[in-house]
């Protein structure tokens, strides 16, 4: 394969000048204003229309508050997000695929205990295509029978494999540790539940809950913001209810606990996730504690990469980062590791915890992430997609564009006593629960010596 | 569609550069193709190009370890590196203030990357977490990029598995690192792009500045990977232990994707015509007309189109019941094709793919990592990155009957297929 005679290692590795010296940064532009428009329509439905012509596309995203509480509303919900665009009285479910690609769009529809969201996009010209094909699914899907038994029928298939997904076995197990019953747990369906959604029941909840009051609509691309939104007004009219659509009951605060042991035998890796209380986007705190999450395991120059993949290779991703639900937010650790490792990889996961607070980030270590940070937020919003992802994130708790042109300046402003006292509030390892899921046989005699973890005698 | 602004040039030491300046973003991407990928490897080294990728983040001449990953975030960058069946690139997006800092660290490791007994150990450790996580702790692992080829493909190069086995990653060596690096990673078999808000003339001496001094090292000679087409249907079985749901690959072979790319990009539009959308042809017959699976997908090129040279795999993948049998999948899937090779697809049905695929270009082109990585890849692979941009065009000329060309050529007597049973009494 290679070349007969090479250099070795230790040659490639040198030069006959030497190391050269990092060169500095130059000046950094700042991105442009966003053109945009943010306003709240006569049924309630808040717009928020940025103009990006990048390319000669359009991107929206809509989030509808779409809790319930009914025993088999997750399971609905998601018959409803797989069916809601199989057919409407002017269109059935060929016809909506054809136009829809005759103007290079696509249009998909999915649930979670919080949001029925729906991500569109198309060819600019398309555009007027694209809203009357929304406003269709929106106000006239139809629920015919057969679509909807043949999507209940492709979903149990679906679950029986998303439940043989590691991360899917672990999130549930996690939910479950973390909030009980609570409806927020309720985020993949059981398989006799779905069985049970009838036609009657899906046309049910979409009358009773896809509501425009308390909803939000993106959209960036290629558009005048002003026009955009009359265009989507006069699309949407005929979406309208005096109801608010409904939101997910708040989360408890999260208490600090033993990590809970669950068995999956056989398993050749285990999934540790670890979750903790944290404050919101709105919180005073929420820079400083950005960037102590970072500084933590939120990228790949963190303390915990460096020590569980880089020096010791017990993992080949760590991570550390935010899960914002309503006005709540949780910080989530998480790793997956090789069962002989697992236990080793928990005591450094924990032993960089506390030391986050006890030997906090220095000056250095925050303008890293300082810069990270507000690079992130460049490099997101740079394109129509990564933007409107993250205006529909925001929009969704109430914030809008202003939030995200503030934020660089928010970033900037925070001091390495900051970081460090909420590297010290919110890190501690005792505010941590969890779980741990893999092979209990080898994972049990090492999680019971090293303790904090709940391991239960039998398989459940 | 208007081509954006493009330069291209070459440096005395053999370095292709592509710059695509673009100033509508603070921002910059800046990726390295090395013309080496998993076909490359040795007989006994499976996995050793994805794993070299790993060590070259590991340090150079003048950074330390993890230095790379700390200067790139720090910059407010983000970084990566994919190893392909012909290629392996690095890459990185960042505010376009620390333009200069990307090329030094490319440039560094290209002139003098640190190898090193410790890291190799380390990063062999970290490359079995990543297969563990893809391939062997989750249903369908591998499937079908790693399941496939040995089914379909003869010849070593074309046939293994490109993560390699762990015995493989186990006995690589130091030596072996610094083989392959003087190999293939000289500068005349690498391509530089630079994408996004950079001056052009300040760019091209900054790349001078840190490029320029890059010793100059033989092209390597690049092999053919070519082999006979199979002759008979080749099958083989694969037992998944957590897989719920059997499934199974067709595997043909394609015209090749350079050489004859019009012929390439009709089973591209082929592919769209059988299972692009709910009104394709493949998802209303068996996905909701009849119905035998649960998903079905067609597609040219096992990781996506345009990322492979000669023989690459047009494959279809379905997951069905478990009392649909594989024939019956098979049966329908060649008369839809034999239905297509006497009767071309309608002109709406075309349309319907091409403003598909230059919906999906114009986002994929948006985004300033793909972007910079697609104008790489073209100019490596075709040594043309303005293809990356005119391959919109290429595929709204594809005619009906160059698709029923391409649906008369994908023969049940000359494919492979691999069929995924659930292993009985599975784990979870």
């Amino acid at each position: 394969m290679t070349a007969a005679t090479h250099r070795s290692a230790e040659e490639i590795g040198r030069t006959a000048a030497g190391p050269r010296e990092l060169p500095a940064l130059g000046e950094q532009r700042a991105a442009a204003d966003l053109t945009h428009v943010d306003t709240v329509l006569a049924n309630g439905l808040r717009v928020l229309a940025v103009r990006k012509p990048n390319v000669p596309m359009v991107e929206v995203r809509m989030a509808i508050p779409f809790a319930g509480d009914d025993p088999l509303h997750s399971a609905t919900a998601e018959v409803l997000a797989e069916t809601i665009a199989t057919g409407t009285r002017r269109r059935d479910r060929v016809a909506i695929d054809t136009e829809l690609a005759l103007i290079g769009g696509d249009l998909g529809t999915a649930v979670d205990p919080e949001h029925l969201s729906v991500s569109a996009s198309s060819l600019a010209s398309g555009l007027p295509t694209l809203l009357d094909v929304l406003a269709d699914i929106l106000t006239e899907a139809s629920y015919v029978d057969n679509e909807v038994s043949r999507e209940a029928e492709r979903l149990i298939e679906r679950l029986a494999v998303a439940r043989t997904q590691p991360r899917v076995i672990a999130r549930e197990a996690l939910q479950r540790h973390r909030y009980g019953t609570h409806p927020y747990t309720r985020e993949v369906p059981e398989p006799d539940d779905v069985a049970q959604v009838t036609p009657e029941l899906v046309r049910a909840l979409h009358a009773d809950a896809l509501l425009p009051r308390g909803s939000v609509l993106v959209i960036v691309g290629d558009i005048d913001p002003d026009a955009v939104t009359g265009q989507i007004e006069r699309a949407l009219s005929a979406w309208s209810s005096d109801k608010a659509a409904r939101e997910l009951p708040s989360l408890p605060e999260l208490a600090g606990g033993n990590l809970l042991l669950v068995p999956r035998t056989g398993a050749v890796q285990s999934q540790l996730r670890l979750s903790a209380q944290s404050v919101s986007r709105t919180d005073s705190r929420y820079a400083a504690l950005q960037l102590a999450n970072l500084a933590f395991g939120g990228y790949f120059s963190s303390r915990l990469v460096e020590n569980i993949r880089e020096d010791k290779g017990y993992t080949y991703g760590a991570h550390s980062g935010f899960e914002f639900t309503g006005q709540n937010a949780t910080v989530q650790v998480e790793a997956d590791t090789a069962n002989e490792v697992t236990a080793a990889a928990l005591l450094e996961t924990r032993y960089e915890l506390g030391r986050l607070g006890l030997v906090p980030p220095t000056d250095a270590d925050v303008e890293s992430v300082r810069q990270y940070a507000i690079g992130s937020l460049l490099i997101g919003a740079s394109s129509q997609a990564g933007l409107a992802a993250q205006l529909l994130g925001l929009a969704a708790v109430g914030l809008g564009a202003e939030w995200l042109s503030g934020h660089p300046a928010r970033i900037a402003a925070v001091t390495t006593d900051e970081v460090a006292q909420a590297a010290l509030d919110f890190f501690a390892p005792s505010r941590f629960t969890g779980v741990v899921v893999g092979d209990a046989e080898t994972l049990a005699p090492q999680l019971r010596s090293l303790g904090g973890v709940t391991v239960e005698s039998s398989e459940s | 569609m208007a081509v954006p602004e493009l330069h291209r040039l070459t440096l005395d030491n053999g370095l292709r550069v592509v710059l695509a300046p673009d100033r509508t973003a603070p921002v910059v991407g800046v990726s390295v193709h090395y013309d080496v990928g998993f076909r490359s490897e040795p007989e006994g080294r499976t996995g050793f190009a994805h794993l070299f990728e790993h060590l070259m983040f590991q340090g150079s001449e003048s950074l330390e370890k993890l230095a790379h990953f700390r200067h790139i975030q720090g910059s407010g960058g983000t970084f990566n590196g994919s190893t392909h069946p012909d290629y392996t690139d690095y890459f990185e997006v960042l505010p376009s203030a620390a333009l200069e800092r990307a090329l030094f660290l490319e440039a560094d490791r290209m002139r003098a990357p640190k190898l090193t007994q410790e890291n190799l150990a380390n990063q062999i450790d970290v490359v079995k977490e990543e297969i563990r996580l893809n391939v062997l702790n989750r249903p369908y692992g591998g499937f079908p990029w790693i399941l496939l080829p040995p089914v379909l493909y003869s010849t070593f190069p074309n046939a293994h598995n490109g993560y390699g086995d762990f015995t493989d990653l186990e006995q690589a060596t130091l030596d072996d690192c610094a083989a392959f690096f003087d190999t293939f990673y000289a500068p005349a078999n690498a391509v530089l792009t630079v994408a996004g808000d950079f001056e052009l003339d300040r760019a091209r001496d900054l790349i001078d500045k840190h490029f320029g001094d890059v010793p100059a090292r033989p092209k390597p000679h690049r092999p053919s990977f070519a082999e006979p087409r199979p002759t008979s249907e080749l099958r083989d079985i694969h037992t998944d232990p957590h897989a719920p749901l059997p499934a199974l690959a067709v595997g043909y072979r394609m015209p090749d994707p350079v050489n004859e790319l019009d012929g390439y990009l009709a089973h591209l539009v082929l592919s769209g015509v059988l299972s692009d959308g709910d009104g394709s042809r493949l998802q209303q017959r068996l996905v909701h007309r009849e119905p035998l699976v649960t998903d079905i997908n067609a597609g040219a090129g096992l990781f996506g189109p345009f990322e492979a040279r000669d023989p690459d795999t047009f494959s279809v993948t379905a997951v069905h019941a478990p009392d649909v049998s594989a024939d019956r999948v098979l049966g329908a899937l060649d008369e839809e094709l034999e239905a297509l090779a006497s009767t071309p697809p309608g002109e709406q049905e075309l349309a319907k793919i091409t403003a598909r695929w230059s919906a999906n270009l114009h986002s994929e082109h948006d985004r300033l990592v793909s972007r910079t990585l697609a104008l790489g890849a073209f100019e490596l692979l075709y040594g043309d990155p303005a293809l990356a941009y005119g391959v919109a065009d290429r595929i709204a000329a594809v005619r009906p009957e160059q698709v029923a060309e391409a649906a008369k050529g994908l023969r049940p007597d000359s494919r492979a297929v691999l069929v995924v049973k659930p292993q009985e009494g599975q784990a979870q």
